[in-house]
C-alpha cells in the first residue's frame, strides 16, 4: 500500500475542442494500478473509458488534448503541468519527451490490446511478420531470433501449429485467434502494464471465456498489470482485482471487486448491476437505466448522474461530489461519489427528493413525497436520520 | 500453454483453408486478368512492348535484320548505366552501341523509298535510315519515358499525399494547396515552361516535367485512400506500440492505400507516353537523332505529309498500340483489384 504504485493517474482531464464546444471526455479522474493487479475501468459507451486509456499512452488525437492532471508511471512523469513564470500552464520539465514516450514507454513498458481484433492487424502483411517486426523494433533482436521469439509467443497464447500459421495473413485467422495474436503482440516485449480496451467485446461468449482464462494464466505467469476497459460487469467480476466505475468522464465508484458487487455504494453502479440480463429474471423485470447518458459537452449541474438517478434529491442538482472514502473493505478504501453517504455532509437527508417533484408543482407536495421516499433507499444507513 | 491447445476449433482450420482463395494477393489478381480477354490482350501488348524495349537496350545492332541504318545513336547511350562510345565510328563501321552508318551519298539515291522491300519493309526516312528499325528503337524511348516519369509522379505523389492524409490539419492544408496550385496549370504548358526554364529541350527534362506535372493527381488519389486507412485500428495499434510515424506511413498506411494507385499508374503510363510523344512532336522532347515516335511524326508530317503519308502513319500506329496496351491492362487490373466487382 505504501509503496509507489506502478501507474498513478491524478485528476486527469482530457478535453476535445470541437466546433460545438468543449467536450470534457475525461474530467478529473484519479486511479492507480499496482504491480501485478488487474484494474477494471467500467462504464457505458461514451463514459470516457477509452479516452482515459489513450491519454495514458499520450495518444489523444486532435482536437483532443490533455488539459490537466498528472500521470506517473514507475516514478516517471508521463504527463504533468505546472504554472510557468507567466502564469500560464506549461508542461513540466521532468515530463518525458514524446520521443522518449514513443521509444521507451509505448510497446516496451505499456502495451495496448484493442477492441476489434478484426481490424487491429495490418491486412497486407503476414501475422508472423508483424509480430516479428514488432519484436525486432522494440527489443532490438536480429531477424532470426525475433522470428523464433515470435513463434514462441504464438505458441504461448495457444495458437496451434505456430510455425505454419506464422506465414498466414490476418484474414486466415478467426476472431478469437486474432485476439490471441494481439495478446501475443502485447506480451511480446514483456511490458509491465497492458491496457486492454474492451478486448473481448467483439468475440463470442465462448471465445471470450477462453481469452479471459488465457489472460488470467498469462497474468499469473508474467506478473503483468492490466487496465481492463470494459462495459461488461460480468467480465469485471471474472478477472479484475479492483474496479473503477466511470460515468460521464468521472469516476463515481472505486472499490475492490467483491465490495463493488456485494456492497455497492453508488446508485449508478447499482443501476448497472440491475440492468444485466440474468437467467432468473425475465426481460420485463430488467431495470434498464432510464434515459441516455447526457452529452459530455454540457454535463448536468451538480451530480452528473442525478437526471437518471433513482435516489436523486434536490441537493444532487447543486452539489457536485468528488469521490470520497465511504467504507473500508479489508484495509482497502471503498470510494464513491454520491452525497447520500454521511462522508459528504451535503444535507442529502434534509433535501427533498427529485422523483416526486417531477409530477407535482407545489412545495407543499414536496414534503409529503419526501416522507415516502426516505424510507425507500435500501442498504442505506439513513434510516434514523433527522427529519423536521 | 495448456489453455490454448484444447481450444483449436474446427471452424478456424477449415475457415483458413477456404480463405486461401480469397480475393487478395497477386496470384488472384493475375488469375483474374487471365480470365478477362481484353485485359489479357493488354497484358500481351505491354509484355511485348517491354520485351522489345529491353531487347533493343541490349542489342543495338538490329540493323543486321534489315541491313539498314538505325540511327546515329540510340537511347541506350543516354542511360548512364550503359557504356556509350566515345567516338563516332567512320562510315560503314559500327560499334556495340552504334550500327554502321551509311551516309546518304553512298546509297542508291532514293530519297524516300516507299517500303515493302525486304531491305526496308517500311521504307527509309529522309536521311536513309531504315524506318522499321527506327520504329522498333522508338519503343525504348517511349516505354522508358513512360515508366520513369510515371514513377516520378507516383513516388512524389505517394509521399506528399500519404504525409498530408496521415497528419491532416495544417500539414494537409499546406501540402495539398501547393499540390493544387500545380494541378491548376495545364500540364502541357507546365512541362514546356519547365523544360525551357530549366535547361532547354531535352528528353530528360520532358520526363522530369511530366513526372512533376502528374504528382498532384497521384497525391490526391492516395490522400483520399489514406484518410480512411488512417482511422483503422491497426494504425492506432502501431502508434500504441511505439512505431515511428515514418514507419507507420511506409509500412501500414501506404501498402493499404496502394491498389488504386497501381491501377492509375498503369493507365498513366499510356498517358505519359502520349504526352512525351506530343512534346517531342512539338520539339520539346527527344531531340534528333534519337529515334522517337513523336519526333519522327514531327519530321514526317512537316516535310512528307503529301509525298509519303506512311511516314506519319507508322509512328502513329506504334503509339496507338502501345497506349492501348497499357490502357487495356490498366482497366483489367482495376477490375481484378476491385473486390466489389463480381464475375
Amino acid at each position: 500500500m505504501s509503496s509507489e504504485p506502478l501507474l498513478r493517474v491524478e485528476n486527469l482531464k482530457t478535453q476535445f475542442f470541437t466546433e460545438e464546444g468543449t467536450v470534457r471526455a475525461v474530467d478529473g479522474i484519479s486511479f492507480e494500478v499496482r504491480e501485478g493487479e488487474i484494474v477494471g475501468l467500467v462504464g457505458e459507451s461514451g463514459a470516457g473509458k477509452s479516452v482515459a486509456s489513450m491519454s495514458i499512452m499520450g495518444l489523444v488525437e486532435s482536437p483532443g488534448e490533455i488539459v490537466g492532471g498528472e500521470i506517473t508511471y514507475k516514478g516517471e512523469t508521463l504527463f504533468g503541468l505546472e504554472e510557468g513564470p507567466d502564469g500560464e500552464l506549461r508542461e513540466r520539465d521532468d515530463m518525458l519527451s514524446s520521443e522518449e514516450i514513443r521509444t521507451r514507454i509505448r510497446g516496451n513498458e505499456i502495451a495496448v490490446i484493442f477492441q476489434d481484433p478484426m481490424e487491429s492487424l495490418n491486412p497486407v502483411f503476414t501475422v508472423g511478420g508483424q509480430l516479428r517486426e514488432f519484436i525486432e523494433l522494440n527489443r532490438g533482436l536480429p531477424e532470426d531470433e525475433a522470428r523464433a521469439e515470435a513463434i514462441d509467443m504464438l505458441r504461448e497464447v495457444g495458437i496451434p501449429d505456430p510455425e505454419e500459421r506464422y506465414d498466414e495473413y490476418p484474414h486466415q485467422f478467426s476472431g478469437g485467434m486474432r485476439q490471441r495474436v494481439l495478446i501475443a503482440m502485447a506480451l511480446a516485449c514483456e511490458p509491465s502494464l497492458i491496457i486492454a480496451d474492451e478486448p473481448t467485446t467483439a468475440l463470442d461468449v465462448t471465445v471470450e471465456g477462453q481469452i479471459l482464462d488465457l489472460v488470467d494464466d498469462l497474468q499469473e505467469k508474467y506478473g503483468t498489470s492490466f487496465i481492463w476497459v470494459t462495459h461488461d460487469l460480468g467480465v469485471v467480476a471474472e478477472i479484475c482485482d479492483r474496479v473503477n466505475v466511470m460515468y460521464l468522464g468521472e469516476i463515481v465508484e472505486k472499490a475492490p471487486v467483491d465490495d463493488l458487487f456485494y456492497d455497492t455504494k453508488h446508485p449508478y453502479t447499482n443501476a448497472l448491476l440491475n440492468s444485466i440480463p440474468r437467467p432468473d429474471r425475465t426481460v420485463t423485470e430488467l431495470e434498464a437505466i432510464e434515459g441516455v447518458m447526457p452529452e459530455a459537452i454540457s454535463p448536468p449541474s451538480g451530480c452528473r448522474f442525478h437526471p437518471r438517478c433513482p435516489d436523486a434529491r434536490e441537493v444532487c442538482k447543486r452539489a457536485h461530489p468528488d469521490a470520497k472514502v465511504v467504507a473500508d473493505a479489508d484495509g482497502e478504501p471503498h470510494e464513491a461519489a454520491c452525497v447520500k453517504h454521511d462522508a459528504f455532509d451535503a444535507g442529502y437527508d434534509q433535501s427533498p427528493p427529485l422523483e416526486g417533484t417531477a409530477v407535482d408543482t407545489g412545495s407543499a407536495a414536496v414534503e409529503e413525497s419526501e416522507s415516502e421516499l426516505t424510507a425507500n433507499p435500501a442498504g442505506d444507513d439513513s434510516g434514523g436520520e433527522t427529519r423536521e | 500453454m495448456a489453455v490454448g491447445e484444447s481450444q483449436l476449433d474446427g471452424e478456424t482450420e477449415s475457415g483458413a483453408e477456404d480463405e486461401v482463395e480469397a480475393r487478395v494477393g497477386w496470384r488472384y489478381t493475375v488469375a483474374r486478368i487471365k480470365q478477362d480477354t481484353t485485359a489479357r490482350l493488354g497484358l500481351y501488348i505491354v509484355s511485348f512492348t517491354l520485351f522489345v524495349a529491353m531487347y533493343t537496350l541490349i542489342d543495338s545492332n538490329l540493323s543486321r535484320l534489315t541491313f539498314g541504318q538505325v540511327s546515329d545513336y540510340t537511347f541506350a547511350q543516354l542511360l548512364p548505366f550503359f557504356d556509350h562510345p566515345t567516338h563516332i565510328p567512320p562510315p560503314g563501321e559500327g560499334t556495340q552501341h552504334m550500327p554502321p552508318y551509311f551516309p546518304l551519298a553512298e546509297q542508291s539515291w532514293n530519297p524516300l523509298p516507299a517500303g515493302g522491300t525486304l531491305e526496308h519493309p517500311l521504307g527509309t526516312d529522309h536521311t536513309g535510315r531504315d524506318y522499321f528499325t527506327r520504329i522498333v528503337y522508338g519503343t525504348q524511348v517511349s516505354v522508358f519515358v513512360g515508366l520513369i516519369s510515371t514513377f516520378i509522379g507516383l513516388s512524389g505523389g505517394t509521399i506528399i499525399g500519404a504525409v498530408a492524409g496521415y497528419y491532416g490539419g495544417k500539414v494537409d492544408d499546406i501540402l495539398m494547396r501547393i499540390v493544387e496550385t500545380v494541378y491548376a496549370i495545364p500540364p502541357l504548358i507546365l512541362i514546356i515552361v519547365f523544360t525551357v526554364f530549366i535547361g532547354g529541350a531535352s528528353i530528360w527534362y520532358a520526363v522530369l516535367g511530366v513526372g512533376i506535372a502528374f504528382i498532384p493527381i497521384f497525391a490526391r488519389i492516395i490522400r483520399s485512400q489514406v484518410l480512411s486507412v488512417r482511422e483503422m485500428d491497426y494504425i492506432e495499434a502501431a502508434q500504441a506500440a511505439g512505431v515511428r510515424d515514418r514507419n507507420i506511413i511506409m509500412r501500414h498506411v501506404v501498402p493499404n492505400s496502394f491498389a488504386p494507385m497501381l491501377v492509375y499508374a498503369t493507365l498513366q503510363i499510356g498517358v505519359t507516353i502520349l504526352i512525351v510523344a506530343g512534346l517531342s512532336f512539338l520539339g520539346y522532347g527527344a531531340q534528333p537523332p534519337t529515334p522517337d515516335w513523336g519526333q519522327m511524326l514531327n519530321i514526317a508530317h512537316r516535310n512528307y505529309m503529301h509525298s509519303n503519308i506512311w511516314l506519319s502513319i507508322w509512328p502513329g500506329i506504334a503509339i496507338m498500340i502501345t497506349i492501348m496496351g497499357f490502357n487495356l491492362f490498366g482497366d483489367g487490373l482495376q477490375d481484378a483489384l476491385d473486390p466489389q466487382i463480381d464475375d
